[in-house]
């Protein structure tokens, strides 16, 4: 029996101690310096919101971690010594290990604007960076939000709940068209405005302002105006969290470099989620994976490899899912923004304009590739199933309704998708299906 | 927006103001007893015996109900002790017995004895010979080796005559002298209210109902696209336990208090429903008219807040109209017709255990003397509890009751959707609740059985109990004291749902037959799960939901009532409220999405 430390009480980590839990004996320390207990980040929004509180957003009783054996530390980690196997903290403690796991997340970047660090200006990524962006909101009328990515949306929604004017600049031509098609970009950016948020496409940041109090009073652009506001969001990504590990012999690059299995170059000590870095990604997918869900199974693959018995990571399909204020949005399978030369796309929209659906299939053989779907909920074990099994896209057609995870009652859209569907591909015509009112109650 | 908020500031002030009023005409009405109100509301017997004791009061002017039921109430309990002086038997009078039955030997406690003692006609002594043979029963043909020892005996006796014998046949009883003070005051209420009814009557629901509608409909406008809302909960003084929610949970606690115990206090606001009482059924209100029509109000203009604020959810909003629709027609119109049509007031909806009177035998003896549709009720009763539970709950789970039809719930859903998000989430809370609720489920079963076999048998004793306790303590202290005052009282408090979770039978008898035998599930959508919580913090039965939802697990509790809010809040699509086939319902945790090693998560 070791003893397992892992620095970051977040998905990964906290995943990573439960499953080290369940396979064995090891004596494990979770240390963190930001709260005292797992919370989920990703419902930091609701806080603010006012639709939970911190302690709502803890998935386990406090309780939980005392009778699974696991120990919680609070405190900053300061310095890694790999030579004595030990990590010192804020707190003076020296906690050794026999293994090491690294989850340690990311931090909001900033690309060097002239103003970056004025006070008024942040990112939000952690728990103190909510309670930053309490202050820095409080009683305020305008904000800026730099970067149209998922964290930008959340925050332009945060703000809203609040009354506060909000100033959306995007780089991009659309709402994260690096990630959607233009369809999907342009359906979520019309939602956005509808609630009120001034978004301002093709719009980059030059300078953040300050005011005679050392405050942020506003940002120029790239085209030369001045917004005045008296906070700005940094949502421009993030990256690893690996600061306090340079120097200490670990090989870095933009996070800890890992093996498959989640190893760093030094034996013992291995990295996962937000701040690991495979340095053979997987075909497809990104050398460094920022989403919640790998976290949780990067948590749960390396549990093994550390109780002895070797496990690459091996994702299923992909998968991810989203909410741009009131509209949902999954995906699964490969959706890319434009269609690769091997790949033809299918696009409904609903006659509404905030319901949407994507089937993306192979242009000779017709299997499915990828869903994307907007105010939609798609049954992930449905889709997933037609991914791996390459259903082709009449019988994805057919078979809609099936893969419909919306509640009861709701209007099912399928017949309008597969007219569609029909008057765009004449010559592979599709039936259209049942989907009575009342159908959901005796499946 | 301005101009909405500005409608929406001054529905509020309306819906303040109006109850404002509303608390204001507690304490507006005048009483006057006159003759007639003496004579409609008692027997003539009665009359003849309190009438003396109210001389004084008859009359005279009362500026607060306060004065007044003090009043009446001494003169019950001066009627009471002269009834008691007259029927009393005294120590001498059991000597005298005592001596009698001394003359033969062996001493016995006789009929005759009694005969030869009270040799008269008079209705007094006559009450008393049969109170001593009724009561002393047990002490025929015993023999006694002495005087004394008899006299022992008789004293007990005489005891237990005095106090249980007197006052529940000659004067008027706990029950009775609640039932005067209550029916008196409201027939002396005179004022304004009484004078104005439906002045009043606008002055006050008007006033609430048309302020509350001018504050939920510019919510379609001010509060964006349809979507989940639940911005400042948290924040709000109302719906976190802040100042107003502890304003609120006292004022429905006193209302209840005042509406089940003392309801001789609230006759201005029973009176001033009398109107629509006379529309509905030709007969002035009762407290429990009131009850309704203040219940139903709820129901609707809440409900209509429902419709707004879960309009983008086809479920929600079928659902809301569904408990609109039977609060409105099921408990409220339908039971009060019949009542017109001199038929018995029957509310269709309501099953036995939650409606725990229905074997009562004074609701027997009127559902049997009432002809084919009595016959029909009981036997409708019945099979909704036979049939109508276990199949339904089959096919759908227990929410088609309880998020569906339950007036309960119907309250639950509207009035106190906005303290869902209240309720314990503790696994400590989930092992309470299930020793209470399946607890007040056999408390009901018991009484029931109880009530039953005193029917059948006419004996009041069961097992060393008296079966007429049994019901009265569960009527005060379940029917009144759990469902009524901590079940809505506590609403602002612990959540919405605090009687069906910790004290509702019938939700633990629709709960045992979803736990075992069910279609119904929540299921999770694979790994969609991001353990934002949401679900749990906004189930209304305090179900820790996301903990299935993180490991891929259906959720299939007995206390789930199927209202669906999990599903609508949750922001990643992963919850939905399914029936299908048994096979599979209790499932392996399983998220999908990793496919580096077989097993999935075995239990935490």
């Amino acid at each position: 029996m070791g003893k397992v430390a892992i620095i970051g009480n977040g998905i990964s980590g906290i995943t990573a101690a439960r499953h080290l839990r369940k396979l064995g004996d090891e004596e494990i320390v979770v240390i963190s310096g930001e709260t005292d207990h797992f919370f989920s980040r990703t419902a930091l929004m609701y806080i603010y919101m006012g639709h939970m509180t911190y302690e709502h957003t803890k998935p386990y009783e406090d309780w939980f971690w005392a009778k699974n054996g696991i120990q919680l530390v609070r405190a900053w980690v300061q310095k890694l010594n790999p030579e004595e196997k030990n990590i010192s903290l804020s707190n003076g403690e020296i906690i050794n290990y026999d293994k090491l796991v690294i989850a340690t997340g990311s931090k909001p970047n900033k690309f060097g604007w002239p103003g970056q660090d004025l006070p008024g200006v942040q990112g939000l990524y952690s728990y103190q960076d909510l309670e930053l962006m309490e202050e820095n909101t409080r009683g305020i009328k305008t904000a800026v939000i730099v970067g149209g990515g998922l964290i930008g949306v959340e925050m332009a929604e945060m703000l809203r709940t609040r009354n506060i004017e909000v100033v959306f600049m995007i780089r991009e031509n659309e709402f994260w068209d690096v990630v959607l098609p233009e369809q999907e970009a342009s359906l979520v950016g019309r939602h956005i405005e509808e609630h009120h948020v001034d978004l301002r496409k093709k719009t980059e940041l030059q300078e953040i302002v300050a005011g005679d109090d050392g405050r942020v009073k506003g940002v120029i652009t790239n085209s030369g105006s001045f917004i005045d506001c008296q906070y700005v969001g940094l949502t421009v990504g993030v990256s690893p969290n690996i600061e306090f590990l340079r120097g200490s012999g670990l090989e870095l690059d933009r996070g800890v470099l890992v093996d498959r299995c989640f190893r760093s170059n030094v034996p013992d000590i291995y990295a996962i989620g937000d701040c690991a870095q495979f340095r053979d990604p997987l075909p497809d997918r990104k050398p460094i994976e920022q989403v919640w869900y790998t976290g949780r199974m990067h948590g749960e693959t390396v549990a093994r490899t550390i109780m002895g018995q070797e496990t690459a990571y091996r994702p299923g399909i992909w998968f991810n899912s989203a909410k741009f204020f009131d509209i949902e949005y999954q995906t699964y399978g490969n959706v890319w923004p434009l269609p690769r030369e091997d790949e033809q796309h299918f696009y409904w929209e609903h006659a509404g304009g905030n319901k949407c659906l994507r089937l993306v299939f192979h242009k000779e053989q017709k299997y499915l590739l990828g869903v994307n779907s907007f105010g939609i909920r798609l049954r992930h074990k449905v889709v997933d199933q037609w991914l791996r099994e390459k259903r082709d896209i009449l019988y994805t057609l057919r078979n809609l309704r099936k893969a419909n995870f919306d509640p009861e009652f709701y209007q099912g859209y399928e017949n309008m998708i597969i007219e569609k569907f029909n008057r765009e591909h004449e010559h592979i015509p599709v039936k259209s299906v049942k989907t009575g009112f009342f159908s959901g109650l005796f499946s | 927006m301005k101009p909405l908020e500005y409608i929406q500031n001054f529905g509020l002030s309306l819906f303040l103001a109006g109850f404002g009023i509303f608390i204001a005409s507690f304490f507006l009405g005048n009483y006057q007893l006159g003759k007639e109100a003496l004579s409609g509301s008692l027997s003539e017997r009665e009359a003849g015996l309190l009438t003396p004791h109210l001389e004084s009061v008859l009359g005279a002017e009362h500026s607060s109900s306060f004065s007044l039921v003090q009043e009446v109430d001494q003169a019950l309990q001066a009627a009471n002790r002269q009834v008691m002086e007259r029927y009393r038997i005294t120590s001498s009078e059991l000597q005298a017995i005592g001596a009698l039955a001394s003359d033969n030997k062996p001493i016995r406690f006789t009929s005759d004895l009694l005969d030869e003692y009270y040799n008269s006609d008079q209705e007094v002594l006559q009450f008393k010979k049969k109170g001593l043979q009724d009561y002393g029963g047990w002490l025929q043909e015993r023999e006694y080796r002495g005087e004394g020892e008899l006299l022992a005996d008789l004293e007990k006796v005489a005891e237990n005559y005095n106090r249980y014998g007197i006052i529940n046949q000659q004067g008027f009883d706990k029950y009775r002298i609640k039932d005067i003070k209550y029916q008196l005051t409201k027939d002396a209420t005179t004022g304004p209210i009484k004078d104005h009814p439906w002045r009043f009557l606008m002055l006050t629901y008007g006033c609430c109902i048309l302020g509350a509608i001018l504050y939920f409909f510019p919510k379609l406008k001010t509060e964006g696209p349809p979507g989940i809302k639940n911005h400042h909960v948290q924040f709000s003084a109302m719906k976190s336990r802040g100042w107003l929610g502890i304003l609120t949970g006292t004022f429905l606690i006193l209302f209840y208090v005042v509406l089940y115990f003392f309801p001789e206090y609230m006759t201005s606001w029973i009176v001033m429903v009398d109107p629509i009482s006379y529309l509905l059924k030709g007969s002035p209100a009762g407290r429990f008219f009131l009850y309704g029509f203040i219940y139903t109000l709820c129901i609707l203009v809440m409900g209509v807040r429902m419709l707004i604020h879960y309009r983008h959810s086809n479920y929600q909003m079928l659902r809301t109209g569904s408990v609109m629709f039977f609060q409105t027609a099921f408990a409220f119109l339908i039971p009060e017709i019949l009542l017109r049509l001199n038929k018995p007031y029957f509310d269709f909806k309501n099953i036995w255990p939650l409606d725990y009177d229905f074997f009562f035998e004074n609701e027997l003896s009127t559902l049997l003397s009432s002809g084919s549709l009595g016959l029909f009720m009981l036997l409708w009763g019945i099979a909704l509890i036979i049939l109508g539970v276990p199949i339904l709950v089959y096919f759908f789970g227990k929410r088609w009751y309880c998020s569906w039809v339950c007036g309960c719930g119907g309250l639950a859903e509207t009035l106190g959707d906005p303290y869902r998000q209240l309720s314990d989430k503790s696994l400590k809370a989930w092992k309470i609740e299930r020793w209470t609720v399946h607890g007040v489920l056999v408390f009901a079963v018991i009484m029931t059985a109880g009530v039953l076999y005193t029917y059948w048998t006419g004996d009041s004793q069961l097992l060393g109990l008296n079966t007429y306790s049994i019901r009265s303590v569960y009527g005060a202290w379940i029917g009144a004291g759990f469902a009524g005052v901590v079940g809505t009282g506590f609403y602002p408090l612990m959540g919405n749902r605090v009687w069906c979770r910790f004290g509702c039978p019938l939700a633990a008898y629709l709960g045992l037959v979803q736990r075992f035998k069910s279609r119904f599930r929540i299921t999770t959508n694979g790994g969609q799960c991001i353990s934002c919580g949401n679900c749990s913090t906004y189930c209304e039965m305090g179900i820790d939901v996301r903990w299935y939802a993180q490991r891929g697990q259906n959720i299939i509790r007995s206390s789930c009532v199927g209202c669906g809010i999990c599903s609508a809040v949750c922001p990643r699509g992963v919850l939905n409220l399914e029936n299908a086939s048994e096979n599979g319902r209790y499932n392996k945790p399983d998220l999908i999405g990793n496919n580096s090693f077989k097993t999935q998560e075995a239990g935490d």
